[in-house]
């Protein structure tokens, strides 16, 4: 639900209702994605941000449409919340044609540059100075474009977080670096190996900049700390750190059931789940359950329709594969 | 037409293209009011000011992510790695994001950025400042590669690295830095992906890049004294390879002798020697000899550094030897 032009300060209930109607999506999405990964339709890894939706949702609804976002390897989520249709995506989670790189890149590397989603990247911390080039350039070429980049708690302890926040800070860049704090790496809790408490936010003087944390799993809170880092980047203030406080439903990737986390603090944050706490919320502001519940029928439809068309999708074969290394199309190193 | 030095040319062919296209912008360390390192950016930032000349801090991820993030949205970024040596502190940015994105998204993206690099030994630096690196980026999938070994060369390599819509990785060789040549005025535009014939032999076929294109010619005219009669083939760009004009030199001949700065294994005249014997091994008169520096890190000692990096003596030797057997 990218807007063309800036988001308002004042979300009215239709705006709200958008943003209930994306959290569910990305839920229902992924949750239809890792059916499929039992199915053995998807194959390799994949990592998927149940729990976090309210981050992508609420920083998609703050940007314009042409505004970019630069996500990780956990990137479904940014990448439908900016509004790639699910098709596409499903597809390239299965490795058909008809996926959104034509299965070329997997669920690791979702990229839709149509919709101003620059790419999701698999190297810890490597993203965060090429979001820095982009900025650059629309800071060159005098755009108002921001770029927002996303990444986990783990990415605050590799040398790229350093190089890119000093960068953007003594350059002035539109870009706002988002860091979705859900308390583990991989298998060990963040804090166990890391100075600071806040990884993100406790970093910001160091670049000259404030802390900023919020309840990432609150989507407004979300959306009004995404709108004041996006016009502060336009206004040409220079970069943002945001530290959104979240959690991870399951583990690390398909591979890793998240046994390592105590029972108690996963049932603490299931209580925290952003979604039905924005479903109460909705409620509670008379949104009325009819219509929730008409949302919530719309989405699952259209997840299935989703399915049906990616497994319908051929699979992609030889042309596709010598395909696209150069610019002009092709794969030759030699005349 | 002027005496102009390899790091002249440098300046020159950057300065010809930023005056043709706003969207060329440079990135790197000490390259504005410093003029490089190697005094290979000198007047730049005077021509173009701090927009498009801009200093890093040190920070050679941030560079070429940069470069990368500009090059994806529209800008044709020329960034600078001081020492090729220092590519090990970046090289995920350059071979798992710049060199394989294009190919990830299925063609949504393109990289029209140059990364150029002071290569190569000669210099008496030392291990990790005097390697010779264009091994490295051959290999990966998605990097083209161009090592000019002359000033003229220069101007136009980098005019066409400048254009090319590929992340083109430019390596300079240091040791060439100050040599000189007669380079004429106006626009000079290459083409990627070109050997070129330096000298035509009759007996053997030497392929050379870089510092040692200047040393193979200097061992082709010792070896005509001998009665050796060489041709000699200046590779300058890995990738794309001059299949063509290799294959066509070689078989000429009859006989190969590549002449490589990088260490042995899996050097560019590996693969050289590998197309030759697949595709004109009945052209052949005699087997392909590598001549290249042994497969151990550099030493500093300039009487350390001289045995370890082909020399003229050492080309000579190894081609008359081969010859006469």
């Amino acid at each position: 639900m990218t807007t063309e032009t800036a988001p308002p300060s004042s979300l009215d209930l239709e705006a709200k209702l958008d943003l209930y109607r994306t959290q569910v999506a990305l839920r229902l999405f992924e949750t239809r994605a890792y059916d499929l990964f039992l199915e053995n339709l998807v194959k390799g890894t994949s990592h998927l941000s149940l729990g976090q939706e309210a981050i992508a949702t609420g920083f998609a609804a703050a940007m314009k449409k042409s505004d970019w976002t630069f996500a990780t390897y956990r990137g479904h989520a940014h990448t439908l919340a900016r509004g790639v249709p699910m098709t596409p995506v499903m597809a390239e989670l299965l490795g058909r044609a008809n996926g959104l790189m034509a299965g070329k890149g997997g669920s690791m590397h979702l990229t839709s540059v149509e919709h101003g989603v620059m790419g999701s990247y698999a190297i810890i911390g490597a993203h965060l100075p090429i979001a820095c080039g982009a900025a650059w350039s629309a800071q060159y070429r005098g755009t108002d474009q921001v770029a927002v980049c996303f990444f986990g708690d783990g990415t605050t302890n590799i040398g790229a977080f350093h190089e890119a926040l000093n960068l953007a800070a003594v350059w002035k860049l539109p870009v706002v670096f988002v860091c979705e704090n859900n308390l583990w790496m991989e298998y060990t809790r963040t804090s166990e190996v890391t100075a600071v408490q806040n990884p993100a936010a406790d970093r910001a003087s160091a670049y000259g900049l404030e802390g900023i944390i919020v309840d990432g799993n609150d989507v407004e809170a979300v959306y009004e700390v995404a709108r004041t880092a996006m016009a502060r980047a336009r206004a040409g203030e220079g970069p943002s750190l945001i530290e959104a406080k979240t959690y991870r439903h399951g583990g690390h990737s398909r591979a890793d059931p998240g046994k390592y986390r105590p029972d108690s603090e996963v049932a603490e944050w299931l209580g925290k789940d952003p979604i039905p706490r924005y479903r109460t919320r909705l409620l509670e502001q008379g949104a009325g359950e009819q219509r929730l519940a008409a949302i919530e029928a719309e989405v699952a439809a259209e997840v299935e329709q989703a399915t049906e068309e990616a497994k319908a999708g051929a699979m992609p074969g030889e042309d596709l594969l010598m395909k696209d290394v150069w610019a002009d199309g092709g794969s030759s190193w030699r005349n | 037409m002027a005496q102009l030095t390899f790091r002249e040319a440098i300046a020159r062919g950057i300065a010809q293209e930023m005056r043709r296209d706003d969207s060329v912008v440079m990135i790197g360390e000490d390259i504005g009011a410093a003029g490089g390192v190697f005094k290979g950016t000198v007047g730049l930032l005077d021509e173009f000011g701090h927009t498009r000349v801009r200093d890093t801090p040190i920070s050679e991820q941030a560079i070429l992510g940069a470069a990368m993030g500009a090059a994806m949205t529209g800008l044709r970024p020329v960034a600078e790695i001081m020492f090729a040596d220092f590519f090990a502190v970046c090289w995920d940015i350059v071979v798992n994001e710049i060199a394989k994105s294009r190919y990830m998204t299925n063609g949504q993206m393109t990289f029209p950025l140059v990364i150029r690099s002071g290569n190569g030994g000669l210099l008496r630096f030392g291990a990790q400042h005097s390697q010779s690196v264009e091994n490295w980026a051959m290999m990966v999938p998605g990097l083209k590669v161009v090592v000019p070994s002359n000033a003229h060369d220069v101007i136009g390599l980098m005019a066409a690295s400048i254009r090319d819509n590929d992340p083109v990785i430019f390596l300079e060789e240091k040791a060439l830095y100050a040599s000189k040549m007669e380079v004429p005025d106006g626009e000079i535009v290459d083409a990627l992906g070109t050997a070129k014939v330096l000298r035509q032999g009759e007996n053997a076929t030497l392929v050379a890049l870089g510092n040692m294109v200047p040393r193979a010619l200097q061992a082709a005219e010792r070896l005509e004294q001998e009665g050796i009669s060489c041709t000699v083939v200046d590779v300058r760009s890995l990738v794309p390879l001059d299949t063509a004009t290799l294959l066509r030199e070689v078989a000429a001949t009859g006989r190969l002798f590549t002449v490589e700065e990088n260490p042995r294994l899996c050097g560019w005249g590996a693969e050289l020697s590998s197309i030759v014997s697949e595709e004109i091994f009945y052209d052949l008169d005699g087997p392909v000899v590598r001549i290249t520096t042994p497969h151990i890190p550099l030493p500093a000692a300039d009487a350390l550094e001289d045995l370890a990096i082909p020399s003229v003596d050492r080309i000579v030797g190894t081609v008359a030897k081969a010859m006469n057997s």
